[in-house]
């Protein structure tokens, strides 16, 4: 069954290794839905998340795949039940005087910030499940979403798992 | 302490160059394939110094290059080593460094670069060759720090030889050739990422033997996995212990020998009908270094569709990637062979009732064997298949036999008892015509006193028929056996059987005289026109100590049969 998967990748922090593992996704004919890629706390090593789709077979040789790479150190894969998985939108909305409230509203419900104002506009920040931001989208899209930009999904072990 | 320290700097500093020059000494080169030009110059000028240690052969065109080191490594087992320029000397090994990376074959390909100043700056002979070839090597580099090259270097023979092995590509700025560094040759790799399992695991082995010893039809279906982990005699060993009939593919032959009882020839399209009806009836299968090729498996869905599968691998990416394994085992073949011995040695009760129970398959494998053997028939033109046999009986098996690719290929996979390993140097997985020829060349030069040949279409030999010259200028005296029967032979057969007989420009109506050929470029020419002619024209060129080429004028319309459509199931085959 076609599924959304989250790969934590280690990657030796050298020039042309997101080419290499983006390449080898196109190469083989897999789907990034999203990638996010920043420095971890050890010298020369990254942390790649990115999210695919595929059945379990597919994911098999995903992970085999990017493993035959020499610099990749470590793939582990993530789950909405053994990992935090967060996402963060900024979401630019029309906002007048009938729907400057209701924005104020839908900030606190979903726990985020106005991060920059204009005549006619609010930039709201959210973090959170790639099902709340979509959610968030949802009711936001009534009042006119002027633009919007996610990043990718990032993901971390919970802490159950690590016990 | 420092002050020493700094003497011995001084001491050991060199120029890019020489460190390249060094390192490759340093991991027992003795043998390169190259082409000079602008970004490499420095390199050469230095290698004019290393005349007695590093034998340099000057290609004709750096395709040549990359497929005689590819030829040097799988006929030695050593890593094949190539030199070429930035740009066009770059792009034009990609071939050659792609058959490599399809087959796991072990090379090192250093390529100039344009200055580091310039890179990406559209200079003149640039090109992105890491960004080129990072799909077809095992690993690429570009080494932008002269700190960086002895360090790189190692790692990239590291890395081409152990594992899996395959190409490794180092890309080197012609500033870093002429800069000055001090020279302290690695004697370690450190590398997070890589760490090739080789050892199976005990739980899985053990498993595999009780498997092997339980079932009633086991077969062992064997590829370039045997060969490349040096793994025959274990190999051997195992199958007389438990009397298991084995297949090979394209790229395992040699990795058993061809004319034991126990061996039933290669399976897959142009597989043998006992090959592909024995896959096909077992109920137990063990894959050994192979990886379920389309060639191999036909229609997936119904490969070994009666058996449960083991797969012993190095590359756990190989392991069900096409079919499901319920037994995998990661690790180098040599070693897991001998573990399985180990845990199978002392069981001679449960061997022997093995044995017995599976007689019954043995002799069902051989009915089929001997209701369809492999055949052709003779009339009075020469069949190409009847060149390969007097080949095979005039060298006595003992020959290294390159290929082109198309029906020569297979009739020589077919018709060809290979005996030993690494004597069939094949393209088997990116399958490219113009291989063959330089292939046999870097054997030649890997095995100077063995018997070679490159066996080639009409069509395959133009392709790189300009290394004639680099056989001639090194006196290798490597046999080209041209099937010529003025066709693109396999593209004809496909266009018969599946286009109508449309023979869509597949006919080589325009071909060189290969015996005028042969002597314009100072080898020496034969042709046979006659059935009768072809056994002297092959002992006339094994009489002689230069590079021949052998023009054989076969049956313009043979086929090679075996046949499965593409697609089919294996056991639904075209037979002659």
């Amino acid at each position: 069954m076609e599924k959304t998967h989250i790969l934590s990748i280690t990657v030796e922090n050298e020039s042309g290794v997101l080419t290499r593992v983006a390449g080898l996704f196109s190469a083989r004919g897999f789907n990034i839905d999203s990638i996010c890629v920043a420095k971890t706390l050890e010298k020369n090593e990254s942390k790649m998340i990115i999210a695919t789709s595929g059945d379990a077979q597919i994911l098999e040789q995903i992970v085999k795949q990017l493993n035959r790479l020499i610099n990749v150190i470590k793939v582990q894969e993530f789950t909405d039940d053994d990992s935090v998985l967060r996402q963060t939108v900024l979401v630019k909305v029309n906002a007048d005087e009938t729907t400057k409230g209701d924005i104020f509203r839908i900030k606190e419900i979903f726990n985020g910030r106005i991060i920059d104002v204009s005549r006619n506009h609010y930039t709201l920040e959210v973090t959170g499940s790639e099902k709340k931001i979509d959610s968030l989208i949802d009711i936001l899209r009534p009042l006119g979403i002027k633009d919007i930009v996610k990043t990718g999904i990032i993901a971390l072990a919970s802490a159950k798992k690590i016990i | 302490m420092n002050h020493n320290k700094n003497n011995n700097a001084k001491k050991n500093l060199m120029t890019g160059s020489k460190i390249i020059i060094e390192s490759l000494i340093n991991e027992g080169v003795d043998t390169i394939f190259g082409y000079p030009g602008g970004a490499v110059l420095n390199i050469y000028d230095e290698l004019l110094n290393y005349k007695d240690k590093i034998n340099h052969v000057l290609v004709r065109h750096e395709q040549g290059a990359a497929h005689a080191a590819d030829g040097y490594a799988r006929a030695s087992g050593k890593v094949g080593v190539v030199l070429v320029t930035s740009g066009p000397g770059a792009t034009n090994t990609i071939t050659g460094i792609a058959t490599a990376n399809m087959d796991s074959v072990p090379m090192v390909i250093i390529t100039g670069q344009v200055p580091t100043n310039l890179i990406g700056n559209d200079a003149f002979q640039e090109a992105d060759t890491v960004g080129i070839t990072r799909p077809c090597t095992k690993h690429n580099y570009l080494v932008k720090d002269i700190k960086d090259l002895a360090r790189t270097i190692k790692e990239a023979f590291y890395i081409a030889s152990t594992g899996r092995p395959g190409p490794v590509l180092i890309d080197i700025p012609k500033d870093i050739t002429s800069s000055v560094y001090e020279f302290d040759y690695p004697e370690t790799v450190q590398l997070h990422g890589y760490n090739p399992t080789y050892f199976g695991h005990h739980v899985q082995i053990a498993k595999l033997a009780s498997e092997i010893l339980k079932a009633k039809k086991p077969l062992l279906y064997i590829g370039g996995g045997v060969i490349s982990s040096n793994a025959s005699s274990e190999l051997l060993e195992l199958a007389e212990l438990l009397d298991l009939p084995i297949t090979s593919t394209l790229m395992g032959l040699g990795g058993f020998p061809s004319c034991h009882p126990l061996f039933f020839g290669m399976l897959g399209m142009h597989g043998t009908y006992a090959s592909n009806m024995a896959i096909s009836n077992a109920d137990f299968i063990v894959a050994v270094g192979a990886r379920f090729d389309d060639r191999v498996t036909g229609k997936v869905e119904e490969f070994g569709k009666n058996a449960k599968f083991a797969h012993i691998d190095i590359d756990p990416s190989s392991i069900g990637k096409n079919v499901k394994i319920e037994i995998p085992v990661v690790g180098d073949v040599k070693s897991v062979l001998s573990s399985l011995l180990e845990v199978l040695n002392g069981r001679n009760e449960e061997i022997s009732a093995a044995k017995y129970e599976r007689l019954g398959w043995l002799e069902e494998i051989n009915a089929w064997k001997y209701e369809h053997p492999l055949t052709y028939r003779m009339n009075d033109v020469i069949k190409p298949q009847y060149v390969i046999e007097k080949i095979y009986e005039l060298t006595g098996g003992d020959a290294i036999i390159a290929t082109e690719v198309g029906q020569s290929q297979m009739w020589t996979a077919q018709f060809y008892k290979f005996k030993n390993p690494r004597t069939l140097l094949t393209s088997g997985g990116l399958g490219t015509m113009g291989f063959g020829f330089p292939a046999a060349i870097g054997a030649q030069m890997a095995h100077p006193d063995k018997v070679v040949f490159d066996i080639a279409g009409d069509g395959s030999i133009q392709m790189n028929i300009q290394e004639l010259a680099t056989a001639v200028q090194y006196n290798l005296p490597v046999k080209i056996a041209i099937i010529n029967n003025s066709f693109l032979g396999m593209i004809r057969q496909w266009q018969e059987l599946f286009y109508h007989k449309r023979y869509s420009f597949s006919e080589m109506n325009v071909n060189p005289d290969f015996v005028k050929l042969a002597e314009a470029y100072g080898a020496v020419g034969l042709r046979a026109k006659d059935p009768d002619d072809v056994v002297p024209v092959i002992e006339k060129a094994l009489s002689i100590k230069k590079p021949v080429i052998m023009d054989f004028i076969v049956d313009r319309e043979e086929s090679v049969y075996p046949m499965v459509a593409p697609g089919s199931p294996i056991t639904g085959m075209l037979l002659v």
